[in-house]
Parts: structure tokens; C-alpha cells; sequence
């Protein structure tokens, strides 16, 4: 047993309004910046959709992801290194800036310079891109709330097999919204991709960071990653990805996602896992068994054995102790009431998903019964407005079993608070019809409907006898990375995982130098431009005040 | 559920109200919902009912005390007797008066008597089994395939009370909505299933779409939970069934299910609607300052709806007569719209701005010419005809408004109704509107109409706003604003409870500066050119009978007299609008605005008729904010900084400051004769201060101000106050009421809630009928009802146009239509359509979507007209906005006042923004190549 932790996260899709405030902050936070305009670390999808990039889970377009072989071992469905080192300089596997989409701009300061003229002016899209005027015809979450459904949501690839289950009619309609992070997976196709090593696992908690000193931009972790969650910073040349905001994770803060989410959806947390048995669950022969294999390599927290194997592995005891008090393992493993997106794609994600019920409750309401009465639900539940096996595509490999169990907890829950809001001594039947205590209902109560942020978010801070080998409070040689002077070596999840500082180094060094530099990293001059976010506080940010001879005065979109 | 169109909830809400009245009403009786409604509603009051000539009965007035012979109640005789409607008491089956009705709200007599604790009174809901006679009353319904009214005689049972035959609210009700008891006459559904009488689930199926066993049955599970849970039954709604023109009646329709069945006044229960009219917790502080009730009284009001209306030219536009709009009730034969305005303008019902066709300085003048008082003067001209409202003769030159300033709004972006009228009448600009004036025979007798409506009627617009909106694009002059963070502010509104405080992460950039910084800058250049200019003047101000004071008393049995026509005597106060004097030294004004005034000590405080004395607080705010040192404010607490300003409203709001909670809630115990101050009493010592909001937020204290409890760390929830403290309602019965008995109400047939659906554009203004095709622009293009819902991603206008925002959806102005019919037309999503009705143009990109039900289209709330809008084929100009399509129409009954809850006050009753009903062509556009 190698017992290793995992910071993870569970979002409760019955909360999420589709607001993107997850979106924005993320962006804010992390790639408002010349060339990742197009680049959303965190974006939320109207499904049935095509999300982003467009059909990004036709893995038979992109090869994303791992498929296991006739011999029982997985491979990069893309090809092996033989393969990527063939042909590495011209990589045919990624989406193109359409399948994301062309960012633009507007030229706003025609809005404050336009002479007198005959009609109002108005301000015109250009490419970011090329910077010529544009039509816009796609963006970063174009068939929002099903927008152009009989075009773009007919060709969710989720859909693929239950074509007869699913009318794009105004009466049959639903939705819903799926909020996607990268999933910090546990057998990471991205890393494995990666033919210079720049893609890392932390051991301390599995977060995958890509290096930039070591990216050589070979983009072939953009193709392997089969939820396209790695993106090309086409400014640097360079691969970007979600950080699972790791400087506020050393530190005890949840994500800036989380933070700031409005439904109150997301969940963070840790899961202990053992690391032997990654290969092999990854590996299982029947996609179907993807789920329960992925949570056979999850380690209970409480039992004796795995907390002294964890502090044999050097996790420190209040990490342990954070692990047993995790929503994360609570909802996965002694709820289970979470799943995971994509388990067929066998790179063992650690963003899993709590199933839409809503729909349900408005079905039942429709066949005229009590929709709140335990034994109503559970029948319903295969009347579900949103067919239970599109969600089992999503989330268990099309095995519906395991989402319909989900779904009749959910539903379970809500029947035992009614009868006990209203006074009633519900008994212990309905909890037994779901294979759960009353007090198991009552606390997974507690957990998704009060949600204190305490509850929600239980991130144990790093150590300070770590401090050297994690980024925000490095306090090791900076040139102690895998190749580099230092030679600190691999970690443990291989070659590609486990290097030391080089992030918030390249982080600080970057931040630095853009702010003394005179030119941008894109080109062109600075004068005009404020950046308040890597503004240190003290002085005046540059281009804070304009100088009167800047371009965004010149009409000039950027 | 099934298939609801657009602007039919009343309808749906009619029809489970039929269900609940019919089995725990009619059928049997829940001793919850009896216990609650002879308490907190009027379910129990009685009516009289007027035989009309046929033989049949109309509904009328509530029988009050002062109708009866004292020898039949005491009360007859009582102060305000006509103000103290009556029950019949089930114990001695007697009639009685109950305290709580707005008669005991004032005088002397009624002190300690304003509640709405029965004492040894059972009033009886219903006649039915003590009855004396039954009778054919007459009820309207709205329902025809043209529109128009038709009624219906069902009967109720009565008895006779002196010398009238009365029933009670609950008898009409049950009648009204079609509700069959046995041994009463009249036209009866043969049960739920029967679809032509109202409001049977059938009926109410054969309108919404909804299967009428499904209505049926969310009836019943509505009313059973509200027994299991005592009352936890909630309607969460948005602006989806707000802003029609019958909205009032469709959220009647909703309150009846919430009210009967005992949902308000409940933590877990009651109505959540979260649409507009948002008001802030410190609302006394607020109220008194914004409006400089520190230095003069009254302030001077008015209700937009009504001001645009006018002022924008709207009114001429109104092709067709009050009647007709009105389903041909009769009740407004011959009159415009605008007359009705008129009438309730000069009854003091609703404010009216410009008021007078004399400048209301100049009247003051004139009157000391004349050697009178300018109450005095100014009846004396009105009766006489030399002086007229502005509201009689709005294109007249002297009733221009003349200078607009726009602070934190975007009126040409988002609110204005009938936009392209602002932007030909209002500003002279060029507009897309096409609508016919009215014709001779349809044209307001009371109102002066040259032929040719002003244009551009205003000289100066200025805006103060922290973003390019489209109303900064029209504006002559644009202040730039600092934003939230980037200035001290205070952030609350009754929705939330707690005070937040905005405190600057950076000064303002560039030219910004925050509001206060810009209104003290302008004061004080303003204060400067007085001296020259202005002076000391003497200035009348005309203020509307308000609620919450006596004035509401001025309609007795909300019978509307007309001093026009001679009925009553012209009485400021009474039959006209207040009519009182303000001095104002112009030159001070720079003064007055950075100091409290002397009124807040002279006078005291006073909201929601609850006065306070802040003698206490004014000492305190001294010390807090220093003293002016000179001019008119020495002496007074400081005003300097929006600091300042914060502080002061915090220490003069109960809600933030227990010690004037306490107290006030003491002045309301003397007339309630009830316990009430142990509500704040767990904060009596709490003063909210500006430094606490910035630490965190501050919850805060409960509050006369405000209905609902918060001691003890409760939720707020409205009315809980009222419920659990038998403290009145602010209405004629002091209960929350079912029936509206004022001539206008009664005449339009709407004293109880009735479904009545959306206005007919056909008949009114000629619009093509929803679903009609024709050629238009070379194009094929169908008529579609237009909906300007909210953006599930912006607040109005704001964030709408942020690039961030507009990468995650279409990058500019965007319209939902069905699939369906956009294959009619040959649409496809993404393409540029072009909307055209008589009201304006939008050209725009089509998203198309099987989400949305085919016959309607949505352009999501205030897309501003900044980014992406095309010049478009029909003008040949620039697009519009989502308002370019919609314009103002008046309801009648919005602008009732004087006569108990049916007053004015700010912020709370009036004409609503009603532009739902409205329909348009769409099409797409023949050129897909647009240009700018």
C-alpha cells in the first residue's frame, strides 16, 4: 500500500444556475492576459450542448485520453512516445482557435471619439486575433441555455445511442449546467503525453501543474488531455493549465471557483489513495467498471491500517485527520452520492459530479402525485426528464445502475427532511430503501443543503517542514527541479510528476519581469495598459494613468 | 406542467383558487385557515350589495359604522365611523365593528385601539347558514374571444342591515369564483371539469394549457401544506408575471392562494417576488435625507410611469379611448386616459410633475400680489380657470421639462418604456417611432391638443454614471463616476438583512469622482450662481394625499367627487393636492446639503406614520461628525463627507440604531394599545456605525419601519410582525384584503381578483395578431408576442456589455425565438433579424432554440445599444433597444388615491411599467452583410 493524498473537489450539480461566475473570477484570476484570451481554465456548459472547446468528448476526433489494449495494458489512445516523437512537429490531434473560438474585442473608444455624424456610434467587434473587423459566430459558451439547439445541442456526442430518448421539442425540453475545471487525474493522459516532462503530479497532493521552463510547446498534452483542459498560451508557446489555485490551497483557501461560486455547489476536499493501485484500476477491462475500480484505489481515512500506512508515507497527521473529515470522501465513498465525468476515459479524474435530481421532482409532478413522497420518487426516477442514461454517459460509462442509485438517495433525502421538518417520525424505512442510515440522510442533509463553507471546504494547509518543496512558499533552491542544476529527480507518479518549484518560481520571475519591463510579452509597448493584479501594492502601477499618447486613445482595438 | 402563455398565471392561480375555496371552504371547513382569516383578512367583512334595475345585485361598498344607526353599534357616532367597516359577529349574530380598521388609525379615540385583537368578536365568514335571503349578483368576466367584459349573476346569501342587504367577502368570493353552495341561485359549473364558467380547473386549463388535473391537484397539495406546515406554502416569483398591464390582477389571483390559506406573515411561507421597487432597510435615515426633510417639508415627489407618460408624448399615442382599453366596462365612457390622469392629479390622487401651467415660484409670488395665501390663491385661479395643471396642456411650452439629470440610471438603455418616444419628443434626436396619433374622436376632451406634438422638449441632459451606457451616448454633458470600489458608500435593500458598506480599494481614476463628491461640486457652484440668480424664494409645492397619514381618509367609501364638476368644493388636502409653502435660499443650498437640518430636532421624524424624536441622536451625530462652524447649518451636525452622510442615516434608521427602534415601536404601542418594543428590545443599546459595516456585515435590528421580525436572530419575513404582534395592516380593514371597493376598482369590475388577459394590440393599435405572417422589407416576416425578460447574467444593463460576459454568450444584442417559428420565416440562429413594430426597430442576431415556445420571442432586458448594433434596413439608422418596441400604458386604477391603502407615497403605489403585452414582426433581415 502507498498511500498517497489527493486534493479533489465535488460539485453538486443541482445548485448550479449557470451564472459563470466561476468563469469570470477564474479568468480574472488567472488568464486575462495577451494570448490566453480564449483560454477558460474554468468554463460551464448547457448540456445537452457541445461545450468547450466544441465536442471536445469525441475522443474519436481527438484521441484523448488513455484505451486499454488487447493485452490488458492502457495506452495513450493518441499513441505511445514512439508515435508522439514521430510526429511532434505537426501535431494533428488539437482543436483548432475555432473549436475554441476566435476572441474579440471592441473598438469601445470609437464610443468616446466618434465626431458628430449621422447616427449614434457603436462600438464593432474585432479578432483579437487578426484584428480585423469580425462576424461573431462562435464563442466560449455559444449554445448557452440550448442557444441554436436544433444545430449545435442534436450533436452532443452524449447523446450518441439514446437518439430515441432525447426530443428537441419545446414541451420535452431540459438542461443543465456542468461547471468543468481540469480533473487533476490520478493517471494523468496529459503528463503521460508530455514528451519533455513538463507536466507534473505533486506528491504532496496531486495536483498536475505543468512546468514552463521545461514546456517546449509540442501542444501533445492538448491531445492527450481528453477533456481538453490544457491549453497553448499562444503569446509564450507555451501549455497552460487550471492550478487548482494552488498558492490558496498551500495556504487553507478553497479555489477561487469555489470561492466565489454562487449555488454554493462546490466541494473540496482530500482523498487518500493508494498509489499501487492506480495502474490496475485504470486498467479494468470493462469501461463500465471504471467507477467502482477508481474508488477501490480510495483509501478509508478512519481505518487503522491506512492512517498508519499514511503517516508512514510522511502525511502528516492533520492531513489524515482533514482526509476523515473531507466532503470530498464523504460524498464519493460513504454517501456516494458523487461520480466521476468521464470515467471511460480511464485517466481516474478527481473532479466528480452529484447528479441532477430537480428534473425528477417535475416529473413526478406531472403524473399527478405527491412529489415529494419517497415511494412517488423512486418510481419516477426512470420517468426522468433528463434521461438517466445521459447522465450515465457522463458520468458512469453509460451504466445506469450507479446514477440511479445516486438519484433515489437524492430523492430519499428530500422525502425524510419533509417528514421531519413537519414534525413526522419518518422511521427508518426510507433511508433502508436506499441502503442508508437515517442519520447517514440526515448528515448528507447537512452537507449539500446547509453547505457551510466549513463543510464545503476542508483544505488542510500545507506543512511548514514542506515549505521547500512546494511553489508559494518555496524555500528550496529554485534550480532544484528534475533537470535542472539542482537535479532534485523524478517524483513518485513517474518521470513526469513530483518536481519541485518551478511554477511559482516561473511565476515570480515572470511577474517580475513583466513588471519592469518596458515591452509586453506579446509585443508592443506597455504605456496604456494597467495590470492591477500583479501590481505589488507599492508605487503606482504603470499605465495606471494614461499618458495621453496611448494606443487605446489612437481608436486602435487591441 | 403543461403549456402556460405568456401573461395567463392569473388564470392558473384562479383555477386552484377554485379548488381550495371549493373543498376547504365551501365543502368543509380547516379550522387553521378560519382562524386565520377572521383575523388577518377581510374574508369576513361585510358588503352592501346595490339592486340594479333588472332585479340583479351589484357588489358595493363595505358596510361601515358610520352607515348603521347607532342604536345598532355604538361606533356610529364614533370618530372616523366611516372609516370602520363591520362584521357580523357569529356569537351574538350581531353586526360588530372589529378594532384595526384604519378609523382607529387616527384621532384621539382610536389610541390603543388599532389592532387586530377580536376580543369577545367571532366574525362569521360566511352567511350561508344564517341567512335571511339569497340574491343574483352580478360578476364579471374577462374572458371572450374579443376581450371584452361580459357578466354573469350567481347568487350568495344576505341578510338585511338597516336599511341594505349585505353579504360578506368570503360569499362574493366563493360566488365570484364559481364556487356552487347548496340552495343558492345563479349560473354554476357542474363541477371542476366544466370549462365555461370561471374559475373551475377546466376553465382555467382551457386558458393556460395546463391539464386541469394537474391544477387540481397542485391545488390540493398547496393547501395541505399549508395545514401540515402551518402556513410554509411560498410563490417564488420573478418579473415573468409582472409588468402586463393586468399584472395587479394576475398577482391578486396568486395572493388570494397565498393569503387564505394563512402562507403570510410565515418564516417558510408567504410571496418572494423579486422584481424592481427594491428599497433600502434604513429607510427612515435614507428617506429624510435624500430628500432634505432635515431643512424643508414635503418633499416633492413623482411616479415615473405617469411623468414619462406625459412628458414623453406618449399619451398622444393612445389610439383609442379609457373604455375601450378598458374591455367596455362603461365606467370610463368618453374619457381618455389622460383625463383620468388629469382627474387624479388635480384630486391630490397622484403626483404630477411640472405641476402647474405657473412656474411654482411665480405662484407664490402672485399670490402675495394678490394679498393671499398661495393655498388660498392658487383655489381661487383653479376654480376660476386662470390657472391649470401642466398635466392639462403638456405641450405647452411653460410645461416643458426643461433639464434631466441622470444619477445611477440608464434610462435611455434600460428602463424608458416606449424608448424611441423619449427620443423624438424628449430630446429631438432621430427614432424609429411609426404609431398614428389619435384620431379626433379618440383624443382626451379635458386635454389642450395642438396639432403638432413638441419635439425635443428638454435643453439640458447630464448623466453621472461610472460606464458608457446608452444614456451617456444622448447626454450633453457625462460626469464620470467612482465605482463601488473606489468610494464610501453604503450598500442595503429589503431583501437582504444586512447593511454593507463599500470602502475604496483605490482612489477614483482620471476625471472620477464619487457621487457625493460630484453633487457637493455641483452644489456648490450651484449655491454660487444663486445669489445672482435665485435668492430667497418662496416655492408651492402640491403634494398628493399621502398614506400613512389622515390624508387618506379624504375618499369616503373611495367614492370619487370631482370639484371640476362642481360635486365638492375644491379643499387642499381633501379634494386637491396638499398645498404648502417652502422657503428656499437658493444661496444656502451648498450649506444646507453638507449639514443636518433643524427640522429632525423642531420636528422629528416620521415614517410610515410612526413619528420619532431624534433629539438623542441628533447630540450623538454632533459628536460623531463635528459641528458646522457657519452659515445656516452652525451649529448642526456635519455633512462634509459621504462618511458623513452614511453615519447619519445609520444613526436615524431604526433598523441600524435599537435605542430609536425601541422607541419607536413605543410610539406605535400608544396607538395599538399592544406589546411591541421587546422586538427591539435585545438591541436597544446598538448603534450600527459606519466603521461596523466596514469590519462585516451588519445584520440588522427589527424595526417599526419594516413588517417582519429579526429578534432572536429569526429570518425576515414580511408580515411576521403584523401575524404574531395582531399589529394591522396599513389598509381600510386593517386585515389584508380580498375586496377593493373604490368607484374606479368596482367600475373596471376588478373588486376581486379576475383573470384578465393580455391587451389586444390588434383592436387597440392595429398590430398584426400573434402567428399572422406577412411580407415586410422584402422578407417573410410573423408576428410574435415580446417579451423583455431579465438576463439571468446582468443587473439591467450593467455587466451585459462586459467583454468577459459577452465572450460567454453572443457578443452583442441577441433575440430567443422558437424553432418553429423560425423555420416559418426562414431564420436561422445566429442570423441578423430585424424587429418592427409601430413603436420602434431592433436589428439584432436571432439565437434560435427549441427552449422557447413558438409565438414568442424574448430580447433579454436592457442590452445596451453600444456594442454590435447594425444601422438597420427599415430606418436605415442606428438599432434600438429592448425598449425601442414597448411604450407606457396608464391602468386606471394605479393612479386611485387618497382612500385608505389606495394612497400615494414614493416608491410605493402607482402606475406600474407595464410592457408585456406587447407584439411585433420579426423577420430576418434580406441583407445579412450589415453595416454600421
Amino acid at each position: 500500500m502507498k498511500v498517497m493524498a489527493q486534493m479533489a473537489m465535488v460539485m453538486n450539480l443541482d445548485k448550479c444556475i449557470g451564472c459563470h461566475t466561476c468563469s469570470v473570477t477564474c479568468k480574472q484570476a488567472w488568464t486575462n492576459r495577451s494570448g490566453m484570451e480564449y483560454v477558460w481554465f474554468n468554463n460551464v456548459e448547457t448540456r445537452p450542448g457541445l461545450g468547450y472547446p466544441r465536442s471536445y468528448e469525441n475522443q474519436d476526433e481527438w484521441k484523448g485520453g488513455w484505451i486499454r489494449k488487447a493485452d490488458g495494458r492502457i495506452t495513450l489512445r493518441a499513441g505511445g512516445r514512439f508515435r508522439k516523437l514521430a510526429t511532434i512537429f505537426s501535431n494533428p490531434k488539437m482543436p483548432s482557435l475555432q473549436d475554441y473560438y476566435e476572441p474579440w474585442t471592441y473598438d469601445y473608444d470609437v464610443l468616446l471619439r466618434a465626431p458628430a455624424q449621422k447616427d449614434f456610434p457603436v462600438a464593432r467587434p474585432y479578432s483579437i486575433i487578426s484584428g480585423k473587423p469580425m462576424n461573431v459566430s462562435w464563442s466560449a459558451n455559444w449554445d448557452d441555455d440550448l442557444g441554436g439547439s436544433k444545430e449545435h445541442a442534436v450533436k452532443d456526442e452524449m447523446l450518441k445511442g439514446i437518439e430515441d430518448k432525447v426530443r428537441f421539442e419545446f414541451e420535452q425540453t431540459f438542461m443543465f449546467y456542468l461547471p468543468r475545471i481540469c480533473e487533476h487525474c490520478l493517471n494523468p493522459s496529459c503528463a503521460a503525453s508530455c514528451p519533455s516532462g513538463a507536466i507534473y503530479k505533486r506528491s504532496e497532493d496531486g495536483i498536475v501543474l505543468v512546468d514552463q521552463e521545461r514546456c517546449r510547446g509540442w501542444r501533445m498534452c492538448i491531445s492527450g488531455c481528453p477533456y481538453k483542459k490544457v491549453y497553448f498560451n499562444h503569446k509564450t508557446g507555451k501549455a497552460e493549465k487550471c492550478t487548482f489555485c494552488y498558492p490558496r490551497i498551500e495556504v487553507g483557501l478553497p479555489t477561487v471557483c469555489s470561492e466565489t461560486c454562487v449555488g454554493r455547489l462546490r466541494y473540496i476536499g482530500l482523498v487518500l489513495y493508494d498509489a499501487d493501485q492506480v495502474l490496475e484500476a485504470a486498467s479494468v477491462e470493462n469501461d463500465k467498471d471504471l467507477y467502482a475500480a477508481q474508488r477501490a484505489c480510495f483509501l478509508d481515512p478512519a481505518d487503522p491500517a491506512v492512517r498508519k500506512a499514511a503517516r508512514e508515507a510522511g502525511i502528516p497527521q492533520d492531513w489524515i485527520r482533514a482526509a476523515q473529515r473531507s466532503p470530498v470522501w464523504k460524498l464519493i465513498n460513504t454517501y456516494q452520492v458523487a461520480l466521476p465525468l468521464h470515467p471511460e476515459y480511464r485517466t481516474l479524474p478527481m473532479v466528480w459530479y452529484i447528479p441532477p435530481l430537480s428534473p425528477v421532482v417535475d416529473v413526478i409532478r406531472d403524473t399527478g402525485h405527491d412529489a415529494e413522497d419517497a415511494g412517488n420518487l423512486f418510481a419516477a426516477i426512470e420517468a426522468l426528464r433528463i434521461p438517466v442514461e445521459y447522465l450515465a454517459n457522463l458520468f458512469t460509462a453509460g451504466e445506469v445502475a450507479p446514477v440511479e442509485a445516486v438519484l433515489r438517495k437524492l430523492a430519499a433525502m428530500r422525502s425524510y427532511m419533509r417528514e421531519r421538518t413537519l414534525g413526522r417520525e419518518p422511521g427508518p424505512a426510507i433511508a433502508e430503501a436506499v441502503g442508508m442510515t437515517e442519520e447517514d440522510l440526515y448528515e448528507m442533509f447537512r452537507l449539500l443543503a446547509i453547505a457551510k463553507y466549513a463543510d464545503r471546504y476542508v483544505i488542510p494547509p500545507a506543512h511548514a517542514e514542506q515549505a521547500h518543496a512546494l511553489e508559494e512558499i518555496a524555500t528550496d533552491c529554485a534550480l532544484d527541479y528534475s533537470g535542472g542544476p539542482g537535479m532534485g529527480g523524478s517524483g513518485p507518479v513517474g518521470e513526469g510528476s513530483g518536481a519541485l518549484t518551478p511554477v511559482a518560481v516561473e511565476n515570480f520571475r515572470m511577474l517580475t519581469q513583466r513588471q519592469t519591463a518596458e515591452s509586453l510579452v506579446s509585443g508592443g509597448s506597455k504605456k496604456g495598459r494597467v495590470n492591477l493584479l500583479n501590481w505589488d501594492g507599492t508605487g503606482m502601477p504603470d499605465g495606471l494613468f494614461p499618458d495621453g499618447t496611448s494606443a487605446a486613445r489612437d481608436g486602435k482595438a487591441e | 406542467m403543461g403549456r402556460l402563455p405568456p401573461g395567463v398565471d392569473g388564470a392558473l392561480a384562479m383555477g386552484m383558487g377554485h379548488v381550495i375555496l371549493k373543498e376547504y371552504f365551501a365543502d368543509r371547513q380547516v379550522e387553521f385557515f378560519v382562524d386565520y382569516n377572521r383575523r388577518y383578512t377581510d374574508l369576513p367583512f361585510l358588503v352592501s350589495l346595490e339592486e340594479r334595475e333588472d332585479g340583479s345585485y351589484a357588489a358595493g361598498k363595505f358596510l361601515v359604522a358610520g352607515d348603521l344607526p347607532a342604536d345598532m353599534v355604538p361606533e356610529a357616532t364614533s370618530e372616523n365611523a366611516m372609516w370602520k367597516p363591520v362584521v357580523l359577529d357569529g356569537r351574538t349574530d350581531a353586526v360588530a365593528v372589529p378594532r384595526g380598521s384604519v378609523g382607529f388609525r387616527y384621532g384621539d379615540e382610536g389610541l390603543g385601539q388599532w389592532n387586530l385583537d377580536l376580543g369577545e368578536i367571532e366574525p362569521a365568514l360566511s352567511l350561508l347558514d344564517t341567512r335571511e335571503d339569497e340574491v343574483l349578483v352580478r360578476f364579471p368576466r374577462f374572458d371572450a374571444p374579443d376581450g371584452t367584459v361580459a357578466f354573469e349573476t350567481r347568487g350568495v346569501p344576505t341578510r338585511r342591515v338597516g336599511d341594505r342587504v349585505v353579504t360578506t367577502v368570503l360569499d362574493l368570493l366563493l360566488a365570484h369564483y364559481g364556487v356552487a353552495r347548496d340552495g343558492l341561485p345563479g349560473a354554476w359549473p357542474s363541477g371542476f371539469g366544466d370549462a365555461t364558467v370561471p374559475a373551475t380547473p377546466a376553465w382555467a386549463s382551457e386558458i393556460t394549457g395546463v391539464p386541469a388535473e394537474q391544477i387540481t391537484r397542485l391545488a390540493r397539495e398547496w393547501a395541505q401544506n399549508a395545514i401540515d406546515t402551518e402556513g410554509r406554502g411560498m410563490i417564488l416569483m420573478g418579473a415573468g408575471t409582472n409588468h402586463w398591464f393586468h399584472s395587479d390582477q394576475i398577482y391578486r389571483a396568486m395572493l388570494l392562494l397565498t393569503t387564505i390559506t394563512g402562507c403570510q406573515g410565515r418564516n417558510g411561507g408567504g410571496w418572494a417576488h423579486y422584481v424592481g421597487q427594491e428599497k433600502i432597510r434604513p429607510i427612515m435615515g435614507f428617506q429624510h435625507l435624500a430628500f432634505a426633510l432635515d431643512w424643508h417639508r414635503p418633499p416633492r415627489h413623482m411616479n415615473q410611469t405617469a411623468y414619462w407618460y406625459v412628458n414623453t408624448s406618449q399619451y398622444r399615442y393612445d389610439t383609442f379611448t379609457a373604455d375601450e382599453l378598458d374591455a367596455g366596462t362603461g365606467i370610463f365612457a368618453g374619457q381618455g386616459v389622460m383625463d383620468l390622469l388629469a382627474q387624479s392629479v388635480r384630486l391630490g390622487w397622484t403626483p404630477s410633475y411640472p405641476t402647474f401651467n405657473r412656474s411654482s415660484l411665480t405662484l407664490a409670488d402672485d399670490a402675495a400680489a394678490a394679498g393671499l395665501e398661495p393655498a388660498a390663491y392658487i383655489v381661487e385661479q383653479l376654480k376660476a380657470g386662470a390657472l391649470k395643471f401642466a398635466v392639462e396642456d403638456p405641450e405647452a411650452p411653460e410645461n416643458h421639462p426643461r433639464v434631466l439629470s441622470l444619477w445611477r440610471s440608464n434610462l435611455l438603455g434600460s428602463s424608458a418604456k416606449g424608448n424611441e418616444y423619449f427620443l423624438k419628443h424628449l430630446l429631438g434626436t432621430d427614432h424609429a417611432v411609426t404609431a398614428a396619433e389619435a384620431p379626433p374622436d379618440k383624443r382626451p376632451a379635458g386635454i389642450e391638443w395642438p396639432e403638432q406634438a413638441a419635439e425635443a422638449k428638454l435643453d439640458l441632459l447630464t448623466t453621472i454614471d461610472f460606464r458608457m451606457t446608452s444614456s451617456t451616448l444622448f447626454s450633453d454633458v457625462v460626469l464620470p463616476a467612482a465605482t463601488w470600489y473606489e468610494k464610501h458608500d453604503l450598500s442595503t435593500t429589503d431583501m437582504h438583512p444586512f447593511v454593507h458598506s463599500f470602502t475604496p480599494a483605490i482612489a477614483p481614476p482620471w476625471q472620477a469622482r464619487t457621487d457625493w463628491g460630484i453633487w457637493k461640486a455641483i452644489a456648490k457652484k450651484f449655491s454660487k450662481l444663486a445669489v445672482d440668480h435665485l435668492g430667497t424664494r418662496r416655492d408651492v409645492v402640491a403634494k398628493p394625499l399621502w398614506h400613512d397619514t389622515p390624508e387618506a381618509l379624504a375618499t369616503v367609501h373611495g367614492v370619487v367627487k370631482d370639484w371640476r364638476t362642481g360635486e365638492v368644493e375644491p379643499v387642499p388636502g381633501k379634494t386637491l393636492p396638499v398645498l404648502a409653502v417652502a422657503e428656499r435660499n437658493y444661496p444656502a443650498t451648498f450649506e444646507k446639503m453638507t449639514s443636518i437640518g433643524p427640522l429632525m430636532e423642531s420636528v422629528g421624524m416620521l415614517t410610515k406614520g410612526v413619528p420619532y424624536d431624534v433629539k438623542r441622536e441628533m447630540k450623538l451625530l454632533r459628536r460623531r461628525n463635528g459641528v458646522t462652524k457657519s452659515g445656516v447649518g452652525a451649529g448642526q451636525p456635519r455633512l462634509r463627507s459621504d462618511i458623513h452622510m452614511a453615519d447619519a442615516i445609520l444613526h436615524l434608521s431604526a433598523t441600524t440604531n435599537g435605542h430609536l427602534s425601541t422607541h419607536g415601536f413605543k410610539n406605535v404601542e400608544k396607538r395599538t394599545g399592544t406589546q411591541l418594543h421587546d422586538l427591539a428590545a435585545e438591541h436597544e443599546g446598538k448603534q450600527i456605525t459606519f466603521a461596523d459595516t466596514q469590519v462585516a456585515p451588519v445584520p440588522v435590528i427589527t424595526s417599526p419601519e419594516w413588517s417582519g421580525s429579526e429578534s432572536g436572530g429569526r429570518r425576515y419575513s414580511p408580515f411576521t410582525i403584523n401575524i404574531e404582534r395582531l399589529k394591522p395592516f396599513h389598509t381600510l380593514t386593517g386585515r389584508q384584503q380580498f375586496y377593493l371597493d373604490h368607484d374606479w376598482v368596482i367600475g373596471m369590475g376588478e373588486s376581486l381578483p379576475v383573470h384578465r388577459p393580455p391587451l389586444n394590440m390588434t383592436t387597440l393599435f392595429g398590430e398584426a395578431p400573434v402567428g399572422q405572417q406577412a411580407q415586410q422589407g422584402g422578407q417573410r416576416a410573423v408576428s410574435v408576442r415580446y417579451l423583455t425578460p431579465h438576463n439571468k447574467w446582468s443587473i439591467h444593463s450593467e455587466y451585459q456589455d462586459n467583454l468577459f460576459m459577452l465572450s460567454l454568450s453572443r457578443g452583442g444584442q441577441t433575440v430567443w425565438m422558437s424553432d418553429i417559428d423560425a423555420d416559418k420565416v426562414g431564420i436561422k440562429d445566429n442570423d441578423w433579424i430585424e424587429m418592427v413594430n409601430r413603436n420602434g426597430v431592433v436589428a439584432a442576431r436571432a439565437i434560435v432554440s427549441h427552449r422557447m415556445p413558438e409565438g414568442t420571442v424574448y430580447m433579454h432586458h436592457a442590452q445596451d445599444r453600444l456594442v454590435d448594433v447594425p444601422l438597420t434596413e427599415t430606418t436605415k439608422r442606428r438599432g434600438g433597444i429592448h425598449n425601442s418596441l414597448t411604450r407606457i400604458m396608464i391602468k386606471p386604477t394605479h393612479i386611485i388615491g387618497g382612500y385608505a391603502q389606495l394612497a400615494y407615497f414614493f416608491n410605493y403605489i402607482g402606475p406600474t411599467g407595464n410592457n408585456r403585452d406587447e407584439v411585433t414582426m420579426i423577420r430576418r433581415r434580406a441583407n445579412q452583410d450589415v453595416s454600421y
